[in-house]
Order: C-alpha cells, then sequence, then structure tokens
C-alpha cells in the first residue's frame, strides 16, 4: 500500500526536527553555544561532538602501576610480625621465607607447628595458615586479601595521580583505572607530556632518618645514595623520624638566592621532629625521597615550630615539582608508561579539516551520482542522505561519544554504503516496472520485497559494528561508534524518510510513470 | 525525467560459466597472497610492534639521507624514515628500546634534541608522538585478532541461521577469499599493518558479506519462483539482477573513499586503501566465487518449510 499513517508521518517529521536541532550545534560558534547554554533553558542543545585527541590534539598515556612491589612490602610486613609473634610466645623457628603471595615457617621443634599457626592466625587475619612439606608453615594472603590490595592500591594510585595532574593546572584530564594494574590517563591540549611524565614517574615517598654516625653497625642501617655527590653513599637508620604523610603543606621558597621547599608538618609529625631534633643536636638526618638522598644537613637546634625546609641543590623548576608530589602524596607503587600517544593541536586540526573536505565531496558526488541515475528519486535520496548525517550528528552529540579520526572515515563510509538500501529498493521498483506492474504496484513491491535484503545485509554489518565495539581498542572503537550509528540512522533515512517523500509525492501528482 | 541507466536493464553475461577461469585466477591470488605472507611477513606498525613513531612537520624540504645518517648514529637501533604526505613532513620510526620507559623516554629525547639541533626548535612542529610498550603491542595483536575472529563468527551464525547451511559455507569462503587476499595485499605492498588496518579487514568483511547477502536472497526467492529452471541458468539471471545494484553501491562507495583517499589526509590513508582494495575484490567475490560455490553445494529447491 502506498500509503502511510499519519501518527507514523508526524513520528518521522519529529525525528528528523530532533536531529536537525541538535545537530546545529556543531555548525555555530562555541560562543553563540555559550551564549544557548548560560540563557537558554537546559533542554535546549547546545552540546557538540565530543572530538577524540587525535583530533583536538592531546596526550594520552598508559600507566602501569608496579603492584607487585605492594605485594613484596605487604609479605615483607607478614614476615617481621610473625618473627615478632613466635620470638614473643618464646617459640623458635629454624627459617622463615618467602614465598609467592606468602612466606614459609620452618619451626625449629616440629612439636610447636600447632602452637606457631595459632599465633600466626591471631596475628594476621587475611591469611590462609596450611601445612607443607617436611614440618614447614605456609602462610599466604587470602584471595580477598590480594584483591583488596589490588583494588586500594589501584584506587589511591589513581587518586594520586589525579592530584598531580590537577596541581599543574591541566584542563579536564580523564583518569580511570584500566584493567586489572592499568590506570589510563587523557590530557585533552597537552601537546608535550614530558612535564606530566616527569612529575609521575615519581613514587615521591619522602622520609626523613637519623644518619648513623656508629662505624661497623649493620643492623638497622641502609645504605642509600647522596644526589649531590654521585658515589657517595649516606648509612642511614632504618627507623624513619617523619614521613610524607605528616606533611601539610609543601612550598617553593628562596633562601639565599637558592631555591628551597618549605613544608609544614601536622601535631603528630611536628611533636616528633621536636623531640628528635632536641635530643640529637649536632648530629646530622637525611631527608630521603624514593631511596635516595636529596640532603643530609646537620641539625643545629631544636626544631619545635612544626615548619622547615628542604634544601638541596635544586632548580627553580626542580623545587617545585618536589613541592608539588609532596603535596601531592606518594604513590603506593611505582608507575611505568606502557603506551603514549600525543598529538600535536596542528595535526589534530588538520585531520578535522580533512575529514570535513572529505565529507563534503564524497556527499556532492553521490548527489550528482544519484540525480544522474534515479532522478527525482535520487534528489528524494540526497535529501534524506543530509538528513541522515545530521541524525548521525546530532547522536554523537547527545551520546557525547568521542569522534576520532576512523571515526570520520566511518562517517564517509556510512555516507557511502547509505544509499545502498535506497539503490536496491530503486532498483528493484525499476524490476518491477519492467515485468508490467502499474507505477502503485511497483512502489510497493519495490519497497516490501527489498526489505528483507536490506534488513539482511545492514544487520550483518551492524553485528561487525558491535563486535568491533567490544573488542576493540582506541581508534577502532571510534571507528565502530560512528559505523554503528550510522546503520541505524541510515535505516531510518531510506526506509521511512525516502518512502515518506515517495508516498507524499505520489499522492500528490498521482503520476502514472515513474522517473527512475 | 528519467533516470540514466548506467546498466543495461536486461543484462545477461553468463557469470557461471566463466567459472573456471574465476576459480583459476582466484586460487593465482590465493597461492600468491599466502606465498608472499610466509615470506615477507606483514610490516607490523608500532602498535603491534611495539617501539616508537615521531612524525614532524618542518618549513623545509628535508635531506632524509643525512638525517637517516645522523639519526642512526644515536645508536637507538634501526631508525627508519619516510616523508609522509607532504615533503616537509617526515615520519620517524624507532624500534622499542632495551630497558624500561624511562630507556624510551631517554631515546625519544634524544631523537629530539637531535631533531632541535638540526633544524632549531621553533622550526619543527611536533605534530604525533606514539609509544607503545611491547607487552601493550602483543595484548593489540590479541584483541586485534579476538575482534576479527569474533565478527567474522558473529556475521557467519547470521547467515547459517537465515539462509540454508550451504549459502552459509559459500559465504564463509567468499569471506576468507577476501581477507587472504586483503592480507596477501599488506604483505606484498609491506603497506603499515596497524589498529586501523584490523578495523578495514572488519570492515571489508561486512562489505563482502553485505553484496554476497544481497546476491544470495535473490538466488534464494528465485529458486521458489522458477521450479523448473537449470540451476547454472538461474544463478546467472539472479547475479545479472542484482548486477546493477552492486555497481552501483560499489560506485557510491568507491566515490566516498576517493574523497577519503584525496583529501583525508595520509594518517587514514593506508585505512582508505586497505577499503578500496576490500570493496574490489569483495564486489568480485559475491559474484564469482559465493555463487559458483553455492551451486555445487547442491542447493535444493524445496524449501524450509517457512
Amino acid at each position: 500500500m502506498v500509503h502511510i499513517a499519519r501518527w507514523k508521518m508526524i513520528l518521522i517529521a519529529l525525528v528528523v526536527v530532533w536531529g536537525v536541532v541538535y545537530s546545529a550545534p556543531n555548525l555555530l560558534s562555541s560562543e553563540t553555544r555559550d551564549w544557548i547554554e548560560n540563557t537558554l533553558p537546559s533542554f535546549m542543545p547546545h552540546k557538540t561532538v565530543n572530538l577524540g585527541l587525535d583530533l583536538q590534539g592531546g596526550a594520552h598515556l598508559l600507566l602501569q602501576v608496579a603492584i607487585d612491589e605492594v605485594l613484596k612490602e605487604r609479605i615483607d610486613d607478614l614476615e617481621a610480625s610473625s618473627r615478632d609473634a613466635i620470638r614473643k610466645e618464646k617459640l623458635g623457628y629454624k627459617k622463615v621465607g618467602t614465598i609467592p603471595n606468602g612466606i614459609r615457617v620452618t619451626p625449629k621443634n616440629a612439636g610447636d607447628a600447632q602452637k606457631i599457626k595459632k599465633i600466626i592466625r591471631r596475628a594476621n587475619a587475611e591469611v590462609n595458615v596450611l601445612d607443607s612439606d617436611n614440618g614447614a608453615i605456609d602462610v599466604t594472603f587470602t584471595e580477598q586479601a590480594l584483591k583488596g590490595m589490588v583494588d586500594q592500591t589501584m584506587s589511591q594510585s589513581v587518586e594520586i595521580v589525579r592530584r598531580r595532574v590537577d596541581e599543574t593546572g591541566t584542563r579536564e584530564p580523564i583518569i580511570q583505572r584500566q584493567g586489572e594494574d592499568r590506570i589510563l590517563l587523557q590530557l585533552p591540549g597537552i601537546d608535550d607530556p614530558q612535564q606530566i611524565i616527569g612529575l609521575l614517574d615519581k613514587t615521591a615517598k619522602l622520609s626523613f632518618h637519623l644518619v648513623d654516625t656508629d662505624t661497623g653497625r649493620s643492623i638497622g642501617t641502609r645504605n642509600l645514595p647522596l644526589i649531590e655527590e654521585p658515589g657517595r653513599t649516606v648509612p642511614i637508620k632504618r627507623r624513619a623520624i617523619l614521613t610524607g604523610e605528616m606533611l601539610t603543606n609543601a612550598q617553593t621558597t628562596l633562601q639565599d638566592g637558592m631555591p628551597v621547599v618549605s613544608f609544614r608538618l601536622n601535631g603528630v609529625g611536628t611533636r616528633r621532629f621536636c623531640d628528635v631534633t632536641r635530643n640529637n643536636v649536632g648530629k646530622p638526618f637525611a631527608i630521603v625521597l624514593d631511596d635516595e638522598v636529596i640532603s643530609a644537613p646537620n641539625i643545629r637546634d631544636a626544631i619545635c615550630g612544626g615548619s622547615a625546609v628542604i634544601s638541596g641543590r635544586f632548580t627553580v623548576q626542580e623545587a617545585s615539582d618536589l613541592a608539588l608530589l609532596l603535596r601531592a602524596g606518594a604513590l603506593p607503587a611505582s608507575l611505568k608508561i606502557v603506551e603514549e600517544r600525543t598529538v600535536g593541536p596542528s595535526l589534530g586540526a588538520d585531520s578535522v579539516e580533512a575529514g570535513k573536505i572529505a565529507s563534503i565531496v564524497g556527499l556532492v558526488l553521490i548527489f550528482f551520482f544519484m540525480t544522474f541515475t534515479y532522478s527525482l528519486f535520487g534528489i528524494f535520496a540526497n535529501l534524506a542522505l543530509v538528513i541522515n548525517v545530521a541524525l548521525i550528528f546530532a547522536l554523537l552529540s547527545g551520546l557525547q561519544a568521542t569522534l576520532t579520526l576512523p571515526g570520520i572515515a566511518g562517517i564517509v563510509l556510512t555516507i557511502g554504503m547509505a544509499v545502498d538500501a535506497n539503490v536496491l529498493i530503486f532498483e528493484r521498483i525499476r524490476e518491477e516496472l519492467g515485468a508490467g506492474r502499474s507505477v502503485l504496484s511497483a512502489i510497493d513491491a519495490g519497497y516490501s520485497r527489498a526489505m528483507s535484503t536490506i534488513v539482511d545485509s545492514n544487520l550483518t554489518t551492524l553485528i561487525a559494528a558491535v563486535l568491533l565495539y567490544s573488542f576493540g581498542t582506541g581508534p577502532v572503537k571510534g571507528f565502530a561508534v560512528t559505523l554503528g550509528i550510522g546503520i541505524m540512522t541510515s535505516l531510518f533515512a531510506a526506509i521511512m524518510l525516502t518512502r515518506l517523500f515517495v508516498v507524499l509525492w505520489v499522492q500528490k501528482k498521482r503520476p502514472t510513470t515513474l522517473p527512475i | 525525467m528519467k533516470g540514466i541507466h548506467l546498466i543495461p536493464e536486461e543484462t545477461n553475461i553468463d557469470f557461471i560459466g566463466k567459472r573456471f577461469i574465476a576459480f583459476a585466477l582466484s586460487t593465482i591470488i590465493l597461492v600468491a597472497s599466502i606465498a608472499i605472507f610466509s615470506v615477507n611477513g606483514l610490516n607490523f606498525g608500532i602498535d603491534f610492534s611495539g617501539g616508537t613513531a615521531i612524525e614532524i612537520g618542518l618549513n623545509e624540504k628535508p635531506d632524509l639521507r643525512d638525517l637517516r645518517a645522523e639519526l642512526n648514529d644515536l645508536d637507538l637501533g634501526a631508525i627508519s624514515l619516510q616523508t609522509f604526505g607532504k615533503e616537509t613532513d617526515v615520519l620517524i620510526r624507532m624500534p622499542q628500546q632495551e630497558g624500561d620507559a624511562e630507556a624510551q623516554k631517554a631515546a625519544i629525547d634524544k631523537v629530539r634534541s637531535t631533531l632541535n639541533n638540526i633544524y632549531g626548535e621553533d622550526q619543527i612542529d611536533y605534530r604525533r608522538v606514539e609509544f607503545v610498550g611491547p607487552q601493550v603491542g602483543e595484548e593489540l595483536k590479541e584483541a586485534g585478532a579476538f575482534a576479527i575472529i569474533f565478527s567474522l563468527l558473529g556475521i557467519l551464525v547470521y547467515i547459517w541461521f537465515r539462509f540454508e547451511w550451504q549459502f552459509g559455507v559459500a559465504a564463509v569462503v567468499a569471506l576468507a577469499h577476501d581477507a587472504i587476499a586483503t592480507v596477501g595485499l599488506f604483505s606484498f605492498t609491506q603497506m603499515e599493518f596497524n589498529l586501523s588496518t584490523v578495523a578495514a579487514i572488519l570492515m571489508i568483511a561486512g562489505y563482502s558479506i553485505n553484496d554476497t547477502v544481497v546476491v544470495f536472497d535473490r538466488i534464494r526467492e528465485n529458486l521458489r519462483k522458477y521450479k523448473k529452471l537449470h540451476l547454472k541458468e538461474l544463478f546467472n539471471m539472479s547475479v545479472n539482477q542484482m548486477l546493477s545494484r552492486t555497481l552501483m553501491t560499489s560506485l557510491t562507495t568507491v566515490l566516498a573513499l576517493v574523497a577519503l583517499w584525496i583529501f583525508g589526509g595520509n594518517v587514514i590513508q593506508g585505512f582508505v586503501n586497505a577499503l578500496l582494495f576490500g570493496i574490489l575484490i569483495g564486489t568480485y567475490s559475491s559474484v564469482y566465487v559465493a555463487s559458483p560455490i553455492l551451486l555445487y553445494l547442491d542447493v535444493r529447491r524445496i524449501e524450509k518449510a517457512e
């Protein structure tokens, strides 16, 4: 039947109006859009397509968190606390060693095994304690404990990365956990991420230690390299006087013309620092950052005011970076960059421009071709194609999907393939006319018979798009998004929209032949 | 005003009769593709191989030979250079460095400072810097393979569901034909094979199956309609009936792609190359590979009860 119900017509018209209105902001200048956003009600369209980093320029970083460092720390703690606990109960062990995810304890007397197991269970909540070979006991963290450790490390890392990036004043960064142990960092507009990378590859664990002045003692002492004098090491006491968490603020200031980092301590830190400095006047202490000694000055006086400075041979940049790292806090584990993609603003702008030109040229070529081949019906198809493109942009803007360069390719390709449904229909109408059908019945048959083919061919492509989206990464995903959206809008444009045009035309003109 | 018929209304080309020529041609293409692939392999981009790519824009035309010598003196492994689109744009590719992220960063810095020394820092536009670690490269390779395999399976299941199994098998053979030929093309030309290429191959698969489905749809319809017609004639008739559609759609898609090829910028040129090739081979295979194979698979005239 060459007829469309009134409510369907209204629905189609509404979709078209929605598409045109919501794609329109993409054509407006940013000032106009801001004006709409600020003065008109919020349902008025002001959103534009979200450009991917490859189009607007920016840096994409994938960071891997060294979770095993945290696990190693936890195992070391477990080892130390187990030794303590066993000793406290006056029991003996032959050996305590580490195994994957835990430790292995070999009791001195096999008869103590049960008691030792009980002690370890009491001291640690989240461990499995099992008998191993030769009377040894294996203590391992539970699945749940390991998962909790990973999750906590990741959320802390994301938080610290966020603070550090925020401190640099980067606008609208995207920072999120990806997979098990990775952090995705997207920095729009940053074309040289070296400064930010420089801030991320330090864990920034700060601690103050007394320097061990006794010679010969080694337990409880570590030798750490001194940054100021390469090759020299400083023996420091393991136990920290202060740690980074006790800092409340850090700033760069100048002292005697040299940049230094001044910091403030919280209550606990102030008291501790006061006590230690008072008892150790004249002795050196070391300021340690990530297992390196920044400087090891002598304590001149008791420092009880809760603030002090860290001096070293800093450049202004180094000092301000250090202050920033101390303010943002330490990472629970070190980060490694496993993927970095930076696109400069010029390339992004070029790509957008190229995409625009390619789309317009593609459209114009197809317009000519379709009009040439199908005359009036071709024009109907062209009109539907324009609305189709508007709908794609309206959906992309509305869903705030990210448009990437391959995404633009997807749109251009969609433009090329969108007419396929119309071609199928028009060719079928030609055939039916050739078979001697009347105008109305040929149109009717053309639409209904081409339908199964159209559905089959578009569904197969849609399946490809959906799977591409779920398995693809980055640019491939962007392509899948526009392809999928394009298939749906094309189906609407071809089946509903051109059909509406054709039906309206037929109803008005009552043609006896078709210009096809 | 009537539209102009590019293809005569009633074509009667004997596609099926030429099937032996087509089979010979396809066999040559497939054997050659596999042979080239096993000898040459693929030129994996940094997405898959890991490593660093730096694209720079200069204000003058660079002497690539000098620049290549200069950069390879840095002892960072084999650094390859090529102009990229414009004569003043250069793409520098550097292999994965030994060591951790620090080593990669140091290598990038070395190249940067060398370039800055030669051309002056303000004369260079760093258009793109990409670094992919080896592990990520492996994962992307895996994800790409998964994407291709699952998409093909998904399409297959759909065809199986909608048609009889013979159609499914014939469609797969045509699809595999196109995929192998595309990989062969990439191996032969040593065009960079990267993430976008995976997307392009899937797109080609989608397009090819689309074309095949359209022809199969008509064959199925004709099988119901003409119960007495000889199969060969029926297949020929079906392909001929769909010929104008097949060519129209290929043409409009090719037109859009040509626009993209000329104006789309060089970043996606490889992607467009693959698609253009894919559309040609996809159109060919749906006519000359899928249909003749279906002929041999003994499609019964009695359709499933519907």
